[in-house]
This record gives structure tokens, sequence and C-alpha cells, in this order.
């Protein structure tokens, strides 16, 4: 009995490492960078939901087998554009987010579109291909916004354009919408403030993503993510539905930048989107998902253990061995380790089950061909 | 009759060749052919170019062994990159000066190449089928790494410590009074007032390039490809396909980091922490864009492919500035470079390996 016992935590432990490791790691690095409790809740809470709209929108990709979705930086940047325009015409408040929200939608779903579409054309390997895409869209972006706005698209606000006369300056204030969201229902515990609402409109994400599971297209999606083959011959229309996947979302992380840029309250223009695909990446990994499982629980789980190395690792490294750097430098590495290290879980994983089946039919076909 | 034939001919060439490549060569020809005419000086572009060429080709070829032994793209590139930058430090740090440094820096770098290599390459066979992906975030995580270790390595030289404290490496170290332009000043012909042809460097490629030639011609070299082109068919063979796939690794990542030191010595400086970072990218799209695919290259696609890349680069800047008085050029750098690599992942033929 104790050894099945034994046993089990190992199998848990073995199938849940990357988040087994970073508990330690946190473990380590709390007391290490000596803040306080309050600190640090207070630092997390505002990381939920800063983060969380973003890292939700990986989940419907996952689920369609199309593996982590680095495009999302694609919608990432239909928010920013979004968010430019109503700095532009001097909107504030939650007018301008929703309008926000409306200018970036169909740019988004124009966007995953064409992601979803090449993607199609990269079976197997639409992770790295999603990557390059970023990369590729960003040089897009680029020629938008550093050289088409302004002198084709017309921009009013001269504080947002460079000096030159096109072009957007590299840092946008958003005053007019900084923590809009945030502040509408504010609850103050123990002296923690939690923006109630941005928490229930992440709520409503999660209920949709749950319900979306059920519906006729989120069973297609699952379907296609077991195995393209079997869901053609049972008359699913694989590559729309693939599409259709990333296109969700795409609109989702758009939605997810602006909601995150709304929180910080200055946006890098040319800057900002280049690491969320990264770090909701990571993060989600953190919580315990894998490249073709995820669900709710782990977006959560992860934003809090992933920001928590993130607050605490710099302090951590200055008590540590006195500098700052070293501890930005860490945090830095592990997340790229955290995505190295689950890919190539992930791998060895299914590897070893291809094998285990393998061997199951070559067993069960000796079985037949002794009788 | 001979029309039709030569019309086919083309067709078939251009399918061949494929026409990303051949817009990118057109460009650049137009970029050429407009140079003078903005009062850009030719010869200028042309000597940049070449200089160019020779810095990042072997970057370039270390692309050419993991492809044959169909590993896919290296974008660990940063991790052979990173055995460079070891043997570079090291060898100022013994104080080597001349041409003796940039010598010892090559050897101090194959050990840690050969080691980085062949665990990388271990962790490439247990991931077959996977292995883009989790190269690039190999080479991210070691360029992550190390930036900690330059902090923390007990270097001295005080031309690569930070002057203030006397420890931890400077982000960018100059190569001057070491072995700055060793290779760019041997036997360099100069042409007129503006054109110098860097010898050392090209023929010190060309050495790497026949010794690449040689070795895929060679039994093992052979084996590699065989690996590469059909693993089954391999293994039917007799080939042990693991120690080959290694072995591929290894080359490639040994030959990342000489061609880091080539960089090295004609741009002057040695650039640490986030340097390595995003320096995968562009050998990759120059070798894409001289013709090679996921699974097939050769030191032609190499030579082609980092001409017509680097050409561009060095003449975007120049001629758009004079034509629409913008520096378009990073834009562009990073439209072409990454629109090669997604058209090389995604084109049909290539996707069912």
């Amino acid at each position: 009995m104790k050894k099945i016992t034994f046993k089990s935590i190992k199998k848990l432990i073995a199938n849940n490492l990357v988040t087994v490791l970073f508990l330690v790691i946190c473990g380590f690095g709390i007391p290490l960078s000596g803040y306080s409790a309050n600190f640090l809740i207070s630092g997390i809470i505002v990381r939920i939901s800063r983060n969380s709209f973003l890292i939700l929108s990986l989940l419907i990709p996952i689920m369609a087998g199309m593996g982590l979705n680095f495009g999302m930086v694609l919608g990432a940047m239909a928010g920013q554009i979004g968010l430019i325009f109503v700095t532009d015409w001097n909107i504030v408040g939650i007018p301008a987010m929703v309008l926000a929200i409306i200018i970036s939608i169909p740019i988004s779903i124009l966007l995953g579109q064409l992601c979803g579409r090449i993607l199609n054309k990269a079976k197997g390997r639409e992770m790295v291909t999603a990557y390059i895409l970023g990369f590729f869209m960003n040089g897009v972006y680029q020629l938008v916004v550093l050289y088409g706005m302004g002198s084709i698209i017309p921009i009013k606000n001269t504080s947002l354009v460079l000096p030159r006369g096109y072009g957007i300056r590299n840092t946008v204030n958003l005053i007019g919408i900084r923590q809009s969201l945030d502040s509408i229902f504010n609850l103050s515990i123990f002296g923690i403030k939690i923006p109630l609402m941005t928490f229930i409109v992440i709520g409503v994400v999660c209920v949709f993503i749950v319900w979306f599971r059920k519906t006729k297209l989120g069973q297609d999606m699952r379907a296609v993510g077991q195995d393209m083959d079997v869901a053609a011959a049972a008359g699913i229309q694989v590559e729309h539905t693939r599409i259709v996947s990333i296109v969700i979302s795409t609109v989702v992380a758009g939605i997810g930048m602006i909601i995150y840029l709304q929180n910080i309250g200055t946006l890098n223009t040319y800057n900002s989107h280049t690491q969320i695909g990264m770090f909701s990446v990571a993060a989600i990994l953190v919580g315990g998902a894998s490249v073709s499982k995820a669900n709710i629980g782990n977006v959560f789980l992860g934003v809090i253990l992933f920001h928590l190395m993130f607050i605490v690792s710099p302090m951590a490294g200055k008590n540590l061995i006195g500098q700052a750097q070293l501890g930005e430098y860490f945090r830095v590495f592990v997340s790229y380790g955290v995505i190295t290290m689950s890919l190539v879980l992930y791998e060895m994983r299914k590897k070893r089950e291809n094998l285990v089946n393998a061997e199951k039919l070559k067993d069960d076909q000796g079985d037949s061909n002794e009788n | 009759m001979e029309n039709i034939k030569l019309a086919d001919k083309i067709k078939s060439f251009a399918h061949d060749f494929g026409w990303p490549r051949i817009i990118i060569a057109l460009f650049l020809l137009s970029l050429f052919i407009m140079a003078p005419f903005v009062g850009v000086n030719i010869n200028t572009s042309l000597s940049d170019t070449f200089n160019r060429f020779g810095m990042n080709c072997i970057m370039v070829l270390a692309m050419v062994p993991m492809i044959h032994s169909g590993c896919g793209l290296n974008f660990g590139l940063p991790l052979g990159i990173i055995a460079g930058l070891l043997g570079a430090t090291l060898s100022l740090e013994f104080n080597f000066v001349g041409g003796q440094s940039f010598l010892m820096a090559m050897a101090f770098a194959t050990p840690f190449a050969v080691l980085f290599g062949w665990a990388y390459g271990k962790l490439l066979n247990r991931v077959k089928g996977g292995e883009m992906m989790i190269a690039t975030y190999v080479g991210f995580s070691s360029v992550a790494f190390m930036c900690m270790m330059w902090l923390l390595l007990p270097f001295t030289n005080p031309t690569m410590v930070w002057g203030y404290t006397g420890k931890g490496l400077r982000t960018t170290i100059s190569t001057e009074g070491y072995y700055l332009h060793v290779l760019n000043d041997f036997l360099a012909i100069r042409i007129g007032e503006h054109f110098v042809f860097p010898t050392g460097m090209v023929l010190f490629f060309a050495v790497f390039a026949l010794g690449i030639w040689a070795f895929l011609h060679s039994k093992k070299g052979t084996a590699m490809t065989a690996v590469g082109s059909n693993s089954v068919f391999a293994r039917a063979s007799g080939i042990d396909i693991d120690k080959t796939r290694i072995l591929s690794v290894i080359l490639s990542t040994w030959l990342g980091a000489m061609g880091i030191l080539v960089y090295q010595q004609s741009f002057g400086f040695i650039q640490l922490y986030m340097g390595p970072f995003f320096m995968a990218l562009p050998a990759v799209s120059a070798i894409l864009i001289g013709g090679a695919s996921v699974n097939k290259a050769s030191i032609t696609n190499v030579i082609v492919g980092t001409f017509l890349f680097q050409g561009i680069l060095t003449m975007t800047p120049s001629v758009m500035n004079s034509v629409i008085q913008t520096d378009m050029s990073e834009v562009i750098r990073i439209v072409v470079s990454n629109g090669m690599i997604l058209y090389a992942l995604t084109r049909k033929t290539e996707a069912t390996r």
C-alpha cells in the first residue's frame, strides 16, 4: 500500500516537474528577497488581473492540437493599434477601452485568418512557424506604425507623432484609459486592493471557454486536436476548424493586450508586444500545462507562480550575490529554461507513448498470430 | 519551338529556385543599378558587401551539417556562438596578442563547442520531430544562462572587466590589440580608393567550405546525408543514426563558434550578454535565401545566400536613404529574413518529412 502511494507521488512529480521546480524556486526565493506577505500578495493580484486574460487566449489552440500559440503576439499588435487610435481621438475611460476593443477585433480576425492559413501549410511544426510569423508581422507592424501612421493613416494628435512628422513615438502615454477598468469596483482587504471588475471580465472569459468546449465547434476542435485524419473522416472541416481556433485566440489576445496596457498605463509602441508571447507561454507551462493539454487551472496557477518568481528574483539576487542584475538575468533564464524543459519533456513523453503503443500493437498481433 | 522550350526551362528553373529568391535577387540587382544614380558609391557598397559576406558566411555554413542529417534549421546557433565567446574571452584573459590570440581563441573554443554540441545533440536525439522549436529555446536559454556566468566568472583582464568593480565582463569588449582585422588585413587587395577585398577572410572561409564539402563527400558525410534523407534506409544499411546526428550537431556548433570569432575580428568587438540572442535568424534566413530548404542545403546555397542577404543589408540603408530620405532598412531586414524562413517552413513538399 505504502509503495503504491510513493509511486503515485513520484508519478505526480514526474508529470508536473516544471510546476514542482517552480515551487522549489519560489520557496527559496521568497525568504531570500525579504518581501512582506502583504507586498507579495498585492503584487500577485495586480499581475493576475493584468496577465490572465492574455494567457487564457492560449487555451483554445492547445485544444485544437496546434500547440502553444506563439502567434498571439499578432493579437497583441491589433490591440495596440486600437489603443493608438483611441488615444489619438482623445477618448477617455471605459468608452475608450470599448472602442479600442472594437477597433482591434477586425484586425485580430484578419491577422488570425492569415496565421491560421499559414499554420495549415505547416502542420506538424505549428509552433516554430507561428513563432517566426510573430517576428515577421512585427516587421509589418513597424512598417505600418513607424512609417504609415501620420503619413498615410491620419493621426491628428501631434504629441503621438515623432518630430519628423510621421510614425508613432516610442512611448504612448495612455493616461486617458489608465486603470479605467481596474478602478470601477475596488475592494480593499487588509490594505490589498482587488480590482473586482477586471476579475469579473476574466471570469466571463473563463465561463466562455468552459461553455465553448461543450459546443459543437469546441467538440470538433478537440477531435481535430486528437487526430486530424480521424476528424476529417468523421466529416469535420479540419482546416477551417483550425483557422477558427487561431482566430478566437488572436481576438482574445487582442482584448487581453488592451486590458494589460490599461493596467500598466503606458504603451511601448515597439516593444510591448514582443515579450508578451514568451511570458504568457512560460506562465501557462509553469502552471502545469503541456503542448497538448491545458485548462483554466493551469492559467491561474501559472500566473501566480511565474510572477511570484518574477517579483522576488531581482531582490533575491541582490541579497544573495549583491547584484540585482544577476536576479534579472536569472528570471530571463528561468523563463526560457521553463519553455525549453516543457517542450523537451513533452516530446520525450510523446515518443515514449508512441513506443508503448507500438509495443502493444506488436503484442496484440503476436497474440492473434498464435491463436 | 525553341521558344517554348526556353520558356519551360525558365519556368522550371523559377519553380526550383523559388520565387522569393528570384524576387530578392532582382531587388538586390535593382539596388546596385540604382546606387550610382542616387549618389551612392558603388565601390564602397561592394567592398562593404564583401566584408559582411566574409564576416557572416561561416555562421551560415554552420547550418549545413545539421540540415544534412535531418535535424532541421539550426536555430540553436547561439550555443555555438557561446562556445566561440568563451574561446575569445579565455584567449584575451591569458593575454595572447595579435594573430596568436586568434589561433588561441579558436583552440580554446573547440573543446567547449564539442562538449556543448555533444550535449545538444544528445538532447535533439530525444526529441526527434520537434527539433527546431527546441533548438530555438536551447539557444535562448543558453544565452540567458551565460548572462549570469559572464557576471560571475572570475575574469581579471582589465580590458574586459568593468572598470569600477573589477569584476564581471563588459557588454562589449574591443578586440583592438588582440585579433582585430587579422584576417581582414591578410593579403587584402586594395583597388582604387574605396574598394578593399578582404582576401584573408574569404580564404579562411574557402578553407572551411572546402573542408565541409570534402567531409560531406567522405564516408561519414555520405552517411549523414543518408540519415537526413531517409532514416529507415540509413538504419537498414547499418548506420548508427543517433551517433551520426550527434556528429552533425557537434560540427554545426563548432562552425558557429569559429564563425563568431571571424565575425569579431572584422567587427572589432566581442558582444557578450544578450549579443548572441538573435544571431541565429540572419544565418538561417541567409542559407534559405541561397536556395536551401529545411532538409537540403549545399555550400553553393551558403555562398549565394550570404551574398544576397548581406548585399541587401548593406545596400538598403544607403540607397533607400538617398531615395526616400528614410531609413527603412531595419523593417526590410525583418520582413525579408523572417519572410524567407516562413516560406521555407510552409512549403508543402517539405512539410511531410
